[in-house]
């Protein structure tokens, strides 16, 4: 197969950008550990009320600055429906849902993540500016789905 | 580029073959089913744009997400595949000879199933029965009826596909060792696709959906139904494209007067496609639990892999520009470019769809790159990107075939003024198109999220932000979708001039002429059991370890949940 010579420069700049691409995505995740939300871990949906976790959704100081908020996502709102931080804070959010999908967004920031029932989902954000945050869901879940919707109130220290 | 075109003539006393009179009323029907979906999508997704930037408001028996379901399955389902099967019954009547009658009564079989899956699917829409989204993500569930429309909708295609394929590889029995026509090798690769992939939807409805939609089981694996679905959904754009594909590398060179530049890259490239676009569906799940980071960025690589035969053919296509326009006279750097047919509207429609799969193509490597999906993952972002790339590049390339399409199925003439109509059309398109796909872009940097109604999340100053931009704004979205509307109606108005008003006559099916190369296309690329053996082989890599996961792992299922969708 004839391959012309502008040709073969077209391919190699084209796939060499690629190979880039994928290095720098590559090292971030691996090296660094920037990865997409993946955890494994799993719940019995439609026994919340029962998971040694998920039965008591709230927020848990972890040390002086480093806060788990657990928050159970249902159609059509969180549980709880504010969670309060102090400015500064680190939260480790795990999610999961009670009945369909849906997702926990915070928009403008990197957490945004797909919440499926039975399975828990995670990501960790430092909120260094007091206010009040917005969370909704981007996944259709229902006739509702437009209100799903829950707050972070950061507190100025 | 000095290959010379003008040995063209020579080439050329072959016999030109038309499309065989018998096939003209399948392919036909096809595509006016295509059009009346095309329509009715248009203006559902006219209805949303005002819906969401607040303009105005839905009476109180149709739902926001009812039309915005509508919108998805009348456009992406049902209007490309039934323009692409018409297409390609046309066209390889055209390359390959007459369909046999057995064939083409197993078309028309085929085409009954087809029809009677959409319109199942389409009556349980309409009464509210599977406001579901295109995507029908469990555990919301729709009517059975609704499963039952999806299920006979891919063995219809499934019939029409095995129809083109048997024509195909009868022409190949019957002309042993010669390179087969390009539109043949084409339509194989993209039927062949389409076959594969759509077999993961098909055990996704079938196995798991229908059962608990009629209560025979209780509960569903939620991940292990989103794989299947987007084991088939990626592909399903490719099976999108490829058509698209067909109409730049075979028709487009011919209008433009020239031949294609080089057919063994071209059939190359298909392969690729064949190859790389099923396993790659994990980059539509990037930010999900369940589904290990190691699968995810696996399926990422294969995801850039994809792109490459979309290089090649950037290069090809501009290549037979560059080559048409050299041998009509065109000078210098750029002179070339004067060359080309810019009033045609059969030309101008694809070309305009092909300079907007540029930045497409450039935002598809963006949501696919692994962790940095996370800032656009769900947000308009993404719905501004598919409405470049399927929603224009594919759109225009289908919209500037169907105008010589039409008037060879009905024996009439593209006119001066149909070729008006589509000039006009595209631009609108386009013009429509850089507002909303751009302003969706943007609000999806904002964190505006996708598939959801008007709101203000209680007034918060960042959701209101939305609707407060010069651009970067829902108003904006609301402005393109009326400009598009517009555009939409005029392909409308273009279709039934061409179908049945536009004088009687003989309108030409372009296809280009054997590029220079095709006698030493090589053996290999012909190869079908061997393409598909690695297709087999890749799928089997990217996927056995993580579904094998998912079911022996597997968390308790969920019930049904189809109150929240009324």
């Amino acid at each position: 197969m004839h391959l012309h010579k502008y040709e073969k420069i077209w391919l190699i700049f084209g796939v060499g950008s690629l190979v880039l691409f994928l290095l720098v995505l590559g090292v971030s995740a691996f090296a660094f550990g920037h990865q997409p939300p993946s955890h494994m871990g799993k719940v019995d949906s439609q026994n919340l009320a029962q998971d040694p976790v998920f039965s008591n959704p709230g927020v848990t100081q972890i040390n002086e600055t480093t806060y788990q908020a657990t928050i159970i996502a249902q159609a059509f709102g969180y549980e709880p429906s504010v969670v309060e931080v102090p400015e500064g804070s680190t939260v480790i959010f795990q999610v999961t849902s009670k009945d369909v999908v849906h997702s926990f967004t915070i928009p403008e920031t990197n957490v945004n993540f797909m919440v499926t029932p039975g399975h828990v989902n995670m990501a960790t954000h430092t909120f260094n500016e007091p206010g009040e945050y917005l969370v909704l869901c981007n996944e259709y879940c229902g006739t509702m789905h437009h209100m799903m919707q829950m707050r972070i109130e950061v507190t100025p220290k | 580029m000095r290959q010379s075109n003008l040995a063209l003539k020579d080439y050329q006393e072959e016999f030109e073959m038309g499309v065989d009179p018998k096939i003209k009323p399948l392919s036909m029907i096809h595509v006016s089913i295509a059009f009346v979906a095309f329509i009715l999508g248009v203006f559902g997704g006219l209805i949303q744009g005002l819906a969401r930037g607040g303009m105005m408001q839905l009476p109180s028996w149709v739902t926001y997400y009812q039309i915005l379901t509508l919108h998805g399955v009348l456009l992406a389902l049902v209007f490309t595949t039934f323009i692409i099967f018409g297409f390609l019954f046309a066209g390889m009547s055209r390359t390959h000879g007459a369909f046999s009658d057995g064939l083409r009564k197993l078309g028309w079989v085929g085409f009954s199933v087809l029809t009677l899956g959409t319109l199942l699917a389409a009556a349980m829409i309409l009464t509210n029965e599977a406001s579901v989204l295109y995507t029908f993500y469990a555990p919301l569930q729709a009517h059975w009826i609704f499963y039952i429309g999806l299920a006979l909708f891919v063995v219809g295609t499934w019939i029409e596909g095995a129809v083109l394929l048997a024509h195909f590889f009868k022409w190949k029995k019957a002309n042993p060792g010669q390179p087969t026509p390009l539109f043949g090798f084409m339509t194989t690769a993209t039927i062949l696709l389409w076959i594969v992939a759509s077999i993961g939807v098909a055990v996704t409805v079938l196995v798991q959906m229908l059962p608990w939609a009629l209560g025979l089981t209780n509960e569903i694996n939620v991940v292990l139904s989103r794989t299947l679905f987007w084991y088939f959904g990626h592909p399903l754009v490719y099976f999108w494209i490829m058509p698209a594909y067909m109409v730049w590398y075979l028709i487009i060179p011919k209008i433009i007067g020239g031949r294609l530049f080089s057919g063994s890259l071209a059939r190359l490239a298909f392969v690729l496609f064949l190859l790389f676009s099923i396993p790659v569906g994990f980059h539509h799940q990037l930010m999900e639990s369940g589904i290990s980071e190691f699968w995810k960025y696996m399926q990422t690589i294969l995801t850039f892999v994809v792109v490459v035969p979309s290089l090649l053919t950037a290069f090809s296509i501009f290549a037979t520009f560059e080559q048409t326009g050299r041998a009509q006279g065109g000078k210098g750097v750029f002179n070339w470019i004067k060359k080309l047919p810019w009033g045609d509207a059969r030309f101008f429609a694809p070309f305009m769809g092909m300079i907007i799969f540029i930045p497409a193509g450039a935002g598809g490597l963006i949501n696919a790159s692994f962790q940095l999906n996370a800032v656009i993952h769900n947000t308009l972002w993404v719905v501004g990107h598919f409405h470049l790339t399927v929603g224009s590049t594919v759109v225009l390339t289908f919209l500037g075939m169907s105008y010589w399409l039409i008037p060879v199925l009905t024996g009439r003439r593209f006119t001066r003024h149909a070729n008006r109509c589509g000039i006009v059309q595209t631009w609108l398109w386009a013009i429509g198109m850089f507002f909303m796909s751009g302003a969706m872009h943007l609000l999806g940097l904002l964190g505006a999220p996708r598939r959801t109604a008007y709101a203000t999340y209680s007034d918060h100053p960042q959701a209101l932000q939305w609707f407060e931009g010069i651009f970067t704004s829902h108003i904006t979205v609301g402005v393109g979708a009326v400009m598009l509307t517009a555009a939409g109606v005029l392909a409308f108005y273009n279709y039934i001039y061409l179908a049945f008003l536009a004088p009687k006559g003989e309108t030409e099916f372009p296809m280009t002429p054997d590029p220079i190369d095709t006698q030493q296309s090589p053996k290999f690329l012909e190869n079908w059991k061997l393409w598909i053996g690695i297709a087999v082989v890749l799928i089997i890599f990217a996927y056995t370890i993580p579904i094998y996961e998912m079911i022996v792992d597997a968390p308790p299922g969920s019930p049904t949940f189809n109150n929240l969708i009324k």
